[in-house]
């Protein structure tokens, strides 16, 4: 049988995600989330791994860093081509790995730092990041064999089909240093053996680890795909994104008004309310009802300066978090967390639909 | 001579029957007598029309109605109805006419999809439990939310109007269904927060008191119109095109027209009520943007504008139009919606379903991204929860439902609305009839069915692992065809089962 | 006290409290048995009079001072202090027909003794009201006799 790809073919999974940030943006090493996350090993099948880790290019920090999958030297070719088009390569190069037992054949990977190129920008009349955004959508939709699963500045995604501490491992991610790292280890219901099915997805400088499966899918990818986005991978984490950077980037939403729109307060609620609350609500409610995201799920949302960590508004799925000194632990086990911080501060549970946001002073969103 | 056959039979059981009459008293169509002379019960086949009045009302169900058994010799062309309905022609020289919806047995498509639910990877949800939300607005949305600092709303929102339920009782006009039969569907509306539709025949003074409940219809004929009518409304809607009778007008015959009918609609007592087939002041959709606009000035801007049309082939385009025309709300009625009278050439072979017509329409208006700034509301013939439940999925906000409030009503589907004589108070404004219609019960009954379906919808959303019946809107992935073609699938947009 | 009131604008002309009363004042309870074959034939106490554009039932209006008590020759037609409601006693009635003759609303009738509504005394609800189907007829507190 031919395997199929994400975007193929919808296929539902379960999983386990992890963070780890440090409050005053102070970089630190891969180990602790390599161990928090290999403490879930039961809670992923092997079928998918990864990791984002912010801060980790600070010389390249005014380029958008590309990592890409290559299948073939001409899908390799093509989008070099595209890519020496639209922007100016600062720098660029096979991302280093070392062979792992666990890790089986991998495509190509290269990373490109790299501006947009002047010219083309501004006669495309928009900002970089909807430039760069749209670049990103033209190589994953147009070359085949060509994969670029991280786009942002001094932030960059790796992932890989197996077990998520062996993607680590695979990636070297000791080595690299980063203020915030987010985790992600998958068991999907089926086998696509595909390395850009793994996760965390990423747009820009978003990435998302997500554990759940939503029942709302269609209906938010039918919502964003009216503000141009193509949901090409079929996946939760996609259109989580994406409705993340409409309401953000595109609309001007603060995050934790985007996290309320994704998992709004219910009615009874908001019939409760003060009236300014219940107005605005009602407004989010009424005009955002394709973005409302339905079942389960919890999710982590990365960007160059903090985190969300949202909850759907039921509780359906585990979400503990931890505050210990400096730093913030997140995980689908608390156990996860008592792994590299065996007495924290502080150990809560995320509560149904109320966002935890976290920024880090200085460090611009 | 008349050449026509009885299509039914009155079987009496003699055990059964005690002699009171009441069937005789209730026959409007004389179908059942009492023999002047002996006293004795009678019945003549040739009235009947299967309303079953008589069979309700009969205190020991005596009546029993049949198929009758008189046969042609078969032919699968020839028809009895078509020879039936020949020698009615050959007899008056008249068009046809019929009420309630197109009954020929085209696809239901609703019938041809299937729903949902979860299984382990993602947990169903209790609705007796859990919180279950069918609260759905319907009007204008802006493209985006604009807030202060401090939270507050910069965005104006445009009118909205709030549903408790997506299920709302669509147009019939007072004067094709009785006041009585109107007063209790706007009760009904009111009791279940959700809105009833006066169509085009004006607004009752009775009924100001549901004016919160009400949309008024400016149709071609205009009847009824005036500024408190405007006033007395949440929404307005402008109606070029009904389902059952596509590219029709109406026509309400003068002996219809009492002094009730004729001050609410504002037309000479006894004078024939024509509304003409198009608007005679929208040719184009240029015009109807000035309409939709005219009465939105009129009403200071304060209510939503919708505008009905029938589904026909080119209602993707047709809705794109008018959404940029700018309506707030656009209803679509399928060929299967109801209808007071209609000539059956008309009701049986124009227009589309709706299932089709929806899912093209809402394709349309997204392609465009001009879904997310109109509301899409689905009419003609929903017959229960399910088939509500798989517009909502195709991607309608909420849907008008008409039939199947009548038959709430009490409305036994004999399709005889353009003759006046509805044995259930229903389909007519003679007083003896109307007063059968109890506004008190029937409103409880129309209340009793929105709460059912509302709480079916409730209990399928669960099962699917929604809670929000935002998160079922348009999301067609819930539906599945079953026995449908690679055509009929794509246009649902909808995968086959098993896929 | 709770007495039947017709709401002549619902009323249908059906005469099904007619059907029920009759049932109700019978031996056997059993509608079919009771218009058909029971001896002697039961009787209907609620009378509907009219056509189907205006009708409505009439039955007793049990009366604050009841004109057939006061007329009543031999003190069987009463009304009970307690309950209200204004009835014949079989045995002591001779069936002089006066009450029939004293009431104004026309609403005792007389066989071969006096027989008038009762309220189907017991029940909740009188049998003519419970089978309304156009909830023409309500029992209610509070009205006046008339």
């Amino acid at each position: 049988m031919v395997q199929t790809k994400e975007g193929q073919i919808r296929i539902p999974s379960g999983c386990a995600i992890a963070a780890i940030m440090d409050k005053r943006g102070r970089t630190f090493t891969g180990d602790d989330i390599i161990k928090s996350i290999a403490l879930m090993h039961d809670r992923s099948n092997g079928l998918g791994g990864g990791f984002a880790a912010y801060g980790i290019y600070p010389e390249y920090r005014e380029c958008f860093a590309f990592h890409v999958f290559y299948d073939s030297e001409a899908a390799k070719a093509a989008t070099e081509e595209f890519l020496n088009a639209h922007y100016d390569i600062q720098m660029c190069g096979v991302i280093p790995t070392t062979p792992t037992k666990g890790i089986g054949k991998s495509p190509k990977i290269w990373r490109y730092f790299a501006t947009p190129n002047r010219i083309k920008l501004d006669a495309f009349a928009y900002a970089e990041e909807e430039y760069t955004a749209q670049c990103v959508i033209k190589i994953n939709d147009h070359i085949d064999g060509a994969y670029v699963f991280s786009s942002g500045k001094n932030m960059g995604a790796f992932k890989a089909v197996g077990y998520p501490e062996d993607v680590g491992e695979y990636y070297m991610l000791p080595s690299y240093k980063a203020y915030l790292w987010t985790a992600h280890g998958r068991f999907p219901t089926n086998t696509p053996g595909w390395w850009g099915g793994a996760h965390p997805f990423t747009l820009l400088d978003w990435s998302i680890v997500h554990n759940g499966e939503i029942s709302s899918y269609d209906a938010n990818r039918r919502y964003v795909e009216m503000f141009g986005y193509k949901c090409s991978l079929q996946t939760d984490t996609e259109v989580i994104t994406y409705l993340f950077d409409l309401l953000v980037r595109k609309h001007g939403l603060s995050l934790e008004t985007a996290a309320t729109v994704l998992a709004a307060p219910d009615w009874d609620v908001i019939d409760k309310l003060c009236d300014v609350d219940k107005q605005r609500l009602t407004a989010l409610r009424a005009t955002y009802s394709g973005a409302l995201v339905n079942g389960p799920f919890s999710v982590i949302l990365g960007f160059n300066g903090g985190l969300v960590a949202l909850n759907d508004r039921l509780k359906l799925r585990a979400l503990m978090a931890a505050e210990d000194k400096d730093k913030y632990y997140f995980a689908s086990e608390e156990s996860a967390i008592r792994v590299v911080c065996p007495n924290p501060d502080r150990v809560w549970s995320v509560g149904g639909g109320e966002p935890v946001v976290l920024k880090i002073k200085g460090v611009s969103v | 001579m008349n050449f026509k056959n009885p299509e039914f039979e009155i079987v009496r059981n003699k055990d059964k029957c005690i002699s009171c009459g009441a069937c005789a008293r209730q026959c409007s169509y004389e179908a059942h007598i009492i023999d002047p002379d002996t006293g004795e019960l009678k019945a003549e086949d040739m009235n009947c029309v299967a309303c079953h009045r008589c069979v309700v009302i009969c205190p020991t169900r005596a009546i029993t109605i049949k198929k009758h058994e008189m046969t042609y010799r078969e032919n699968a062309n020839w028809t009895a109805a078509y020879i039936n309905q020949i020698n009615r022609q050959a007899d008056t020289g008249g068009v046809l006419l019929s009420g309630m919806g197109n009954p020929q047995p085209y696809p239901i498509y609703w019938d041809r999809m299937l729903l949902n639910a979860s299984q382990v990877t993602n947990p169903s949800i209790d609705p007796l439990r859990e919180p279950m939300e069918t609260r759905t607005f319907i009007g204008a949305k802006p493209e985006k939310i604009e807030l202060d600092a401090k939270g507050r709303l910069i965005t104006r929102m445009p009118p909205n109007v709030e549903l408790q339920m997506p299920i709302m009782f669509s147009a019939m006009s007072f004067g094709s269904i009785s006041l009585n039969a109107q007063k209790s569907l706007a009760a009904a509306a009111k009791a279940c927060g959700t809105l009833f539709n006066t169509g085009e025949g004006g607004l009752h003074s009775d009924l100001f008191q549901y004016a919160d409940n009400a949309v008024v219809q400016v149709a071609s004929g205009r009847f009824g119109v005036h500024k408190d009518y405007l006033d007395k409304s949440r929404i307005i809607e402008i109606k070029i095109g009904q389902g059952a009778k596509p590219g029709i007008g109406g026509h309400l015959p003068g002996v219809k027209i009492d002094e009730e009918v004729s001050r609410t609609r504002m037309i000479p007592l006894g004078a024939d009520a024509i509304s003409p087939a198009p608007h005679h002041d929208i040719y184009s959709i240029e015009d109807l943007r000035q309409l939709i606009y005219s009465l939105k000035e009129a009403t200071e801007y304060q209510k939503p504008v919708a505008v009905k049309i029938a589904a026909v082939h080119n209602s993707a385009a047709i809705a794109s139009g008018i959404a940029r025309a700018g309506a707030d709300i656009i209803v679509l009625d399928g060929f299967r919606g109801g209808t007071g009278a209609a000539p059956t050439r008309i009701r049986d072979n124009v227009g589309i379903p709706i299932e089709l017509a929806l899912a093209a329409v809402d394709e349309r208006l997204r392609s465009e991204s001009l879904r997310n700034r109109v509301s899409l509301v689905a009419a003609g013939s929903f017959r229960n929860s399910a088939d509500i439940f798989k517009a909502i999925a195709i991607g309608a906000d909420a849907v008008y439902i008409a039939s199947s409030a009548l038959i709430a009503l009490g409305c036994h589907m004999c399709q005889q609305c353009h003759t006046g004589k509805c044995n259930w108070g229903i389909a007519t404004q003679r007083a003896d009839l109307v007063k059968r219609l109890n506004p008190e019960i029937m409103a409880e009954r129309a209340a009793n069915l929105l709460k059912a379906w509302n709480h079916e919808i409730k209990e399928m959303l669960g099962g699917m692992g929604i809670n929000a019946i935002d998160s079922l809107r348009g999301n067609r992935l819930m539906l599945r065809g079953v026995g449908l073609n690679e055509k009929e699938l794509s246009i649902l947009g909808i995968k086959h089962a098993g896929e | 006290m709770k007495r039947v009131y017709a709401v002549e604008k619902l009323c249908l002309n059906c005469k099904l409290c007619e059907v029920y009363c009759k049932t109700a004042h019978s031996k056997s309870k059993d509608i079919i048995k009771a218009h058909k074959t029971e001896v002697p034939e039961p009787q209907t106490r609620i009378f509907v009079e009219g056509d189907n554009l205006l009708s409505f039932a009439a039955n007793c209006r049990h009366c604050e001072n009841p004109a057939c008590v006061e007329a009543c020759i031999t003190g069987a037609m009463t009304k009970d202090p307690i309950t209200g409601i204004v009835d014949n006693e079989k045995e002591r009635c001779v069936g002089c027909m006066t009450c029939v003759m004293a009431c104004p609303y026309g609403v005792v009738k007389a066989a071969d003794i006096a027989f008038k509504c009762d309220l189907c005394r017991g029940e909740d609800e009188p049998a003519c009201v419970k089978h309304c189907p156009n909830r023409a007829l309500i029992y209610i507190e509070g009205g006046s006799e008339r």
